[in-house]
């Protein structure tokens, strides 16, 4: 086994940050144990696995994979609604995992995150502008009629009226939902939104309108969004960088751009070719992987996407070395020891057992 | 011209509840020829599901088919038809797909066994007979070690793996339809890939039609060579698959496209379709699209418009059949001027 | 995506409730308040003895509704003063019960992990004891009970089922993104469990409890029939109806009239808490 890799520190591409990152991330990890004092025996599961990104000020970063790759714990851990195991955070410089009592309360008002279900988002016991106005509360920003009309102005915000707020959210749609649980993330002013798969459960043209909607408040507020989902198609409209998760690993990450032009890790390269496209004309040579994502309690070695790999240059060195997320054009990262260039020489993957040179592949012309 | 395999005639499902008549499904006509692929595209709300629920003849109480409808499979009428006698075609000739494919299967028997129990209700194999069929059915889905798989229960497998297994419980029998209600939408995109080119490759092999119901327009425009356009218990528009995106005729449709964040398109805002769909206890009286619609205006709030024909096999419920050129003067819909609720 | 109906509730929309529950909610309505003016409502003291020789055991007529009974007391007047008694012993063992089972059942389920498998052990344990037999030897080892004691008695053996109802809703709720929510905005454990935790397992509870208030008034009926509940002459349905047993062939009307109310009361409990469990009401309070 060669050395773990080291995390690339994910400079924002193409855009200049003014200064430090708004967050930054570093190694990341979450495992959870399952089994406990009454049951077999233990099991990890790695759902996050050493991942780093950095997020700048307005910017939104897409984290995109499929079920099991462990986005939606990473943007958990990032507020620490679930304790990361390792790794660092830091968010306008201050050191996240260690805050405690009154600071890290304090840090809440300017990290938010909005849910994917509309039907659990919200207390059913609650009227719509009670749980608007908690925030509120908590945080002793407003009182009595202060927090009424502040209540009501972030319901016109979100593009319903302000006599909403007396109402029971069973009132209300799955799209209105989504937009009260909006309101109630922005009622502290917060500077960055986690959005956990915000309008997956949403028709299509509801989504529209919701996405629409977090473009308009970020313009307006200056906001930074980390913006995590499994539909490629959203992601790219809204994100400025991607990051692509797999098996707890960010195996690509570059602009949104770049990433729908030249998706160079082999996985990014599949996933692209499995979105149905709603255009009947485009007949595309679709790459069909083999096999189901393994479970996370029981990872490939090496590469721990190797099993499912099409790259033609894919060998026996693949299962032995771990590939580090590196820069393989400016900005642009990509876990894989077959795209050239990459740190990982000719001669070291010789010694794993390689047989095929790093070899440059791109299925998909854009 | 020969018959179609299945012809729906004026559909129509109603709820009968304490809040007033539902009407979930309300004059639904469409066809399907043998071995086609038609999409039937909506939202929720749409009553795509009740669709095909009623075809199936599995409405339960308080929703009934009303009379006046027809569902006529193989010259066959199954609004008359005995329980006796559909459960002699569920599964045997007709087949379903669910969405979900945890609960569609059941946790206390093995695989292998709920694949079999197909041939053993209509075919009356012996248990070694439909064990075998079984599993080279599963084998035939892209399953690896068939054998082994087909001894695992449910919660064992994967959500992929799941779909297959009703897939291959689907084509046991080799019906002659299949309606798949959202066969990928619980699934990751890779395997979705997967399970659409199965089907497919399937298709190809048995010559089944199939039914796609589904809001993915990706998939439609993937797998179906026509496509059925669904909106407040209705019709509203059907064409050939790449009519239907070329230039679709109904307001929804286009609406439709056009919300759709497609890869590789220029970042923008997206086009969006203003309110709500209405609810099936109060259907408007004119055109149900009317307040959301940027082409509305007087007849389309009173009057309820016909299926026109607007093309070769081409059918859009909208007046602009009969008054195009109100299509240049767009307007902002009703509902948005009212302020009315964003959805 | 795929609902098959799709009704959507306008809040303002009235529901005309059933034949059932009108009668039940006015059965229960109408006893509530004759129990509470019961010293207004009784024509007669339920206590006085006025002429044991002359007027014993006089079948129901317009003087005695429901006749008198051994010792001459009127049995109308007896059972309106019992049915203060053996309700306000349900309600008040109900409320005990209820807060105990809540508290414990929030405590179990917010907590989890170690401190919830030691409670939920231990309520097992709690659980397999009969509640009758449990009652008997309470009641049986402290002799006679005064009525604190044996609303007592009553409400430390009702809570088991409320507890494990409440910790279970508690397990489920806990995890709700809502929940998630409030602990993002910086709420602390004390807000999320009365603001977000407790109303949302209160609801189930209640239910819970009301069919435990029915099972507990039935419970004080039979203490009392055993002549271990409340004692004479003090009025209780239970008692009226153990002192009616002896003459039941000749004065049936002294244990077959409480036995009917006490059933009648039973019945409307359990036919309102199924109502409320399943009517327009548990859209809002019971999810």
């Amino acid at each position: 086994m060669t050395a773990p890799h080291t995390g690339g520190d994910g400079a924002p591409a193409g855009k200049a940050p003014a200064g430090e990152p708004l967050l930054s991330v570093k190694n990341l990890s979450k495992t959870f144990s399952s089994g406990g004092l009454f049951r077999g025996g233990k099991e990890l599961v790695h759902a996050v696995n050493g991942v780093s990104f950095d997020v700048g000020s307005g910017e939104t970063l897409g984290i995109v994979g499929e079920s099991g790759c462990g986005k939606s714990t990473t943007g958990r851990c990032v507020l620490r609604l679930i304790e990361p195991s390792e790794g660092e955070i830091r968010f306008t410089g201050r050191d996240v995992r260690a805050l405690e009592g009154r600071k890290l309360r304090e840090l809440r008002q300017d990290m938010q995150i909005v849910f994917q279900d509309p039907f659990s988002s919200l207390n059913p016991r609650m009227t719509v502008g009670a749980s608007i106005r908690e925030g509120l509360v908590i945080h002793e920003i407003a009182e009595g009629s202060a927090a009424e009309a502040r209540v009501g102005a972030l319901l016109e915000e979100v593009g319903m009226r302000a006599e909403y707020s007396v109402r029971y959210p069973h009132e209300f749609s799955g799209g209105q939902r989504q937009r009260i649980g909006i309101a109630r993330a922005l009622s502290v002013e917060p500077k960055l939104v986690v959005c956990d798969e915000p309008v997956s459960a949403l028709d299509v043209s509801v989504q529209a309108q919701v996405l629409n909607l977090l473009q308009d408040l970020q313009r307006q507020r200056k906001l930074s969004y980390v913006f995590i989902a499994h539909d490629l198609s959203v992601v790219e409209h809204i994100a400025d960088r991607v990051a692509v998760m797999y098996l707890g690993k960010i195996v690509e990450l570059t602009t949104a751009g770049e990433l729908y032009r030249e998706p160079l890790m082999p996985y990014t390269q599949a996933l692209l070719s499995a979105v149905p496209v709603a255009d009947p004309t485009v007949r595309r040579q679709r790459i069909v992987l083999s096999g189901d994502v393994p479970s996370p309690a029981d990872m490939p070695p090496g590469c721990v996407f190797h099993p499912r790999c099409h790259h033609p240059a894919k060998d026996a060195a693949c299962t032995r070395i771990v590939p580090p997320l590196e820069e393989k054009a400016p900005g642009h990262f990509a876990a894989c020891i077959k795209q050239p260039p990459t740190q990982v020489s000719w001669e070291q993957q010789r010694e794993a057992g390689g047989e095929h040179a790093p070899d440059r592949y791109l299925p998909i012309a854009q | 011209m020969t018959e179609p395999l299945l012809s729906v005639e004026n559909l129509r499902t109603y709820f009968h509840t304490r809040d007033g008549v539902a009407r979930a499904v309300d004059g639904v006509s469409l066809e399907v020829n043998r071995g086609e692929t038609v999409g039937l595209v909506g939202e929720s709300g749409s009553g795509k599901s009740v669709t095909a629920l009623s075809i199936m003849r599995l409405i339960r109480h308080p929703g009934r088919i009303e009379q006046g409808s027809r569902v006529v499979f193989e010259g066959k009428d199954l609004t008359l038809a005995s329980e006796e006698e559909m459960r002699r075609i569920r599964g045997n000739r007709i087949a379903m797909i669910f969405q979900e494919p945890m609960t569609a299967l059941n946790p206390v028997f093995n695989v292998g066994d709920q694949v079999a129990e197909v041939a053993r209700i209509h075919e009356r194999s012996s248990r070694r007979a439909a064990w075998r069929k079984a599993v080279e059915m599963l084998a035939l889905t892209g399953i690896p070690s068939p054998e082994a798989r087909a001894r695992d229960y449910p919660h064992q497998l994967s959500g992929g793996m799941r779909q297959r297994v009703l897939i291959a419980m689907a084509l046991m029998m080799q019906p002659e339809l299949i309606i798949a209600d959202e066969p990928t939408t619980a699934l990751d995109v890779t395997i979705q890939a997967q399970i659409l080119e199965l089907l497919r490759d399937l298709q190809h092999r048995f010559g089944t039609a199939i039914l796609m119901i589904t809001h993915d327009l990706g998939v439609i425009a993937e797998t179906c060579s026509r496509v059925i356009v669904m909106y407040g218990g209705e019709v509203v528009e059907q064409a050939q698959t790449e009519v239907l995106f070329a230039a679709p005729h109904h307001p929804y449709t286009e609406g439709l496209l056009q919300a759709i964040p497609r890869v590789g398109a220029i970042r923008q805002r997206l086009a969006v379709i203003p309110g709500t769909v209405p609810p099936p206890t109060r259907w408007p009286d004119g055109c149900r699209f009317h307040d959301r619609c940027s082409y509305s205006w007087e007849r389309t709030e009173h009057e309820h418009p016909p299926l026109y024909q607007v093309g070769e096999g081409h059918f859009s419920r909208c007046h602009l059949a009969e008054e195009p050129e109100r299509r240049a003067q767009p307007h902002t819909p009703l509902v948005a001027r009212r302020r009315v609720d964003a959805a | 995506m795929g609902e098959v109906a799709v009704v959507q509730h306008t809040p303002s929309a009235r529901r005309v409730p059933g034949a059932g529950t009108l009668i039940a909610g006015g059965f229960l309505g109408i006893l509530l308040v004759a129990a509470i003016a019961a010293p207004w409502l009784a024509p007669h003291d339920p206590l006085a003895q006025p002429d044991i020789v002359g007027a014993r055991l006089v079948p129901p007529g317009a003087e005695h509704p429901f006749g008198t009974d051994a010792f001459s007391r009127d049995v109308f007047s007896r059972v309106l003063y019992g049915a203060r008694i053996s309700l306000a012993v349900g309600v008040l063992a109900t409320a005990l019960s209820v807060t105990l089972g809540t508290a414990y059942g929030i405590a179990a389920g917010y907590a989890g992990g170690v401190l919830d498998t030691i409670l939920m052990r231990l309520l097992d344990g709690f659980l397999a004891i009969p509640r009758v037999l449990l009652v008997l030897v309470l009641v049986s080892a402290t002799g006679s009970l005064s009525l604190p004691a044996l609303i007592t008695v009553l409400g430390l053996t009702g809570w088991f089922h409320v507890a494990r109802l409440v910790r279970a809703e508690a397990l489920v709720a806990r995890e709700l993104d809502y929940v998630t929510a409030a602990r993002a905005l910086g709420a602390n454990g004390w807000r999320i469990v009365s603001r977000h935790l407790l109303p949302n397992v209160l609801t189930p509870a209640v239910v819970a409890a009301v069919l435990g208030f029915a099972h507990t008034v039935v419970l004080e009926a039979g203490l009392s029939y055993l002549g271990l509940g409340v004692q004479p002459p003090a009025p209780s349905w239970g008692n009226i109806m153990l002192e009616g047993t002896e003459q039941l062939r000749t004065a049936w009307w002294v244990a077959l009239f409480p036995g009917i109310v006490l059933f009648a009361t039973v019945i409307s409990v359990n036919t309102l808490a199924e109502r409320i469990r399943s009517g327009p009401a548990g859209a809002i309070f019971l999810r």
